[in-house]
């Protein structure tokens, strides 16, 4: 089977764009991504796309050309992006194929959103109750995670610090100024102990993928990250998720560490040889047990890591070295191929500003509802 | 308590004590709460919950939520923050709940709960509701 590169890498930056859909910005981080490539739209042997509330991702087809190819709509809830991506990894691993594209944007109203009960197999009176908030899960999840493993919440501040630290020196990100730990802690509660500055926002963006087979890439003279290892894994009996009235007691692996341990497996690499890693940020808490859930530290670690700044730039691991969902917000569509454009500039060396030295083994993990993950390992 | 219970079902008083029903699988005895309606409730039993547990995790909503689905008959400015967690109910499940208390700093991971009914303020008219409290 042939190794697979990431010979183009396109964005649209994200955040607030009332003048544009969110199919324009998949359509210029597609242009964007051929451009980079040095490569027609008509070379595309196939696309994979994902949106999740800005229509379909086909629909980019009239406006980058209709040349007949092959182009499937990927859903895959919060990980629709990454589950783009697999999908072309497979379709060129497979020996199918060997040039195609993955894209995926997004366009999401302000605000947290309202899900309808039904549409997730669950009774109207756990949604009229006021039990049926993302924002809920996330507080409890992280509360009883800092009550077993001596967490403060002076370190969720910290996360959030240095992911607008790093938005100030990264062109895409949404957010562009640093804000200081005690507003980040001092801001409006949302769901204890998670306060307003923790969270990410809905938000827009568009991000893009150009894939080549070993083979292909050298023949086009181009040169790209390989990708290592690419995993997606759903969640398990005794995993903690989203709008669940019950759980299990007892407990499981969650669909991240089997995903990461897959990703790891396929690549041959363990945590310690990774050199910048982007994780699913979508609050703070979020970040600090993905770090142990990705193998980076035991549970409980990140308080000594994170006073350090050894996950800052310049740190022995740097994390969302772009800002991450905090400091770009969460496209859904978009979001996990944010994560692998990110490592791409990181690993050829592009980074201006923001720069990891040496960086060869990018690391990147999309998480989301209902209960998914998708891990992927680049090497330089 | 002459309100009509929030949803068929999903609790019941027994000498004078309120449970949560359950359902238990008939393949793999695995406890899910609340018991599955419809056509998925065919492979469960119902079995009567533990009335009191341990609080497993807790956090407090802050604002109002967006209806729908919130059905809660305030508005925003009337609104006040609740807590609500998971309980684990010992042998049996983990179950989420709104948790009664006034006193939110003084909710951590391992005290006792009791489960109580409670009036909800729906908008168009109170329901029976099921909250847990602290214990002691």
């Amino acid at each position: 089977m042939t190794d697979v590169h990431i010979v183009g890498a396109g964005i649209h930056p994200f955040g607030r764009h009332d003048d544009k859909s969110g199919l324009d910005q998949g359509v210029f981080a597609a242009r964007e991504a051929l451009d980079d490539a040095g490569l027609p739209w008509s070379d595309m042997q196939f696309g994979f796309g994902g949106s999740s509330a800005a229509g379909n991702a086909d629909a980019v087809l009239p406006r980058l050309g209709l040349t007949g190819v092959q182009f499937i709509n990927v859903a895959n809830g919060c990980a629709t992006g990454g589950s783009a991506l697999l999908a072309g990894y497979w379709a060129i691993k497979s020996g199918e194929f060997d040039l195609g594209m993955v894209v995926g944007f997004d366009k999401h109203p302000r605000g947290a959103f309202n899900p309808d009960p039904a549409d997730w197999g669950l009774p109207d009176w756990y949604g009229e109750i006021g039990l049926m908030l993302t924002t809920q899960f996330f507080g409890n999840k992280i509360n009883r995670y800092m009550g077993l493993h001596g967490i403060s919440p002076t370190t969720l501040g910290r996360v959030a610090e240095k992911a607008f630290e790093n938005g100030v020196r990264t062109p895409h990100a949404w957010r562009r100024e640093p804000i200081g730990l005690n507003a980040i802690m001092s801001s409006r509660m949302i769901s204890d102990p998670l306060t307003q500055y923790m969270f990410c926002s809905p938000a827009e963006g568009g991000a893009a993928l150009v894939l080549a087979s070993d083979r292909k890439m050298r023949e086009l003279g181009l040169a790209g990250p390989k990708v290592r290892g690419a995993a997606v894994r759903t969640r398990v009996n005794g995993s903690f998720e989203v709008f669940s009235p019950s759980l299990d007691i007892e407990r499981g692996p969650s669909p991240t560490q089997i995903a990461s341990k897959a990703a790891y497996e396929m690549a041959g690499v363990g945590p310690s040889d990774i050199d910048v890693a982007q994780l699913q940020d979508t609050e703070s808490g979020a970040e600090i047990m993905h770090m142990a859930e990705n193998g980076f530290c035991a549970d409980g670690e990140q308080e000594r890591l994170l006073e350090e700044g050894a996950t800052r730039l310049g740190g022995k691991l740097p994390i969302n070295t772009d800002g991450g969902c905090l400091a770009c917000g969460e496209p859904i569509g978009a979001s996990g191929l944010r994560q692998v454009y990110e490592n791409v500039q990181q690993l050829r060396g592009r980074a201006d500003g923001r720069q990891v030295a040496d960086a060869r083994l990018g690391y990147s993990q999309v998480y989301g509802a209902p209960g998914l993950s998708g891990v992927v390992i680049l090497e330089a | 308590m002459a309100e009509a219970s929030m949803a068929d079902g999903l609790f019941e008083v027994a000498g004078g004590v309120p449970h949560l029903i359950g359902g238990r699988r008939k393949s793999d005895g695995r406890v899910v709460f609340p018991k599955p309606q419809g056509s998925e409730g065919e492979d469960y039993e119902p079995v009567r919950l533990a009335h009191e547990g341990l609080l497993w995790s807790f956090t407090v909503q802050r604002f109002r939520p967006k209806s729908p689905p919130y059905a809660g008959a305030e508005d925003e400015a009337s609104f006040k923050p609740y807590a609500l967690g998971y309980v684990e109910l010992p042998g049996q499940v983990i179950v989420e709940s709104r948790i009664e208390t006034e006193d939110f700093t003084a909710l951590t991971v391992g005290m006792p709960m009791r489960l109580k009914l409670v009036p909800f303020r729906k908008a168009g008219g109170d329901v029976l509701a099921y909250a847990f409290e602290p214990a002691a």
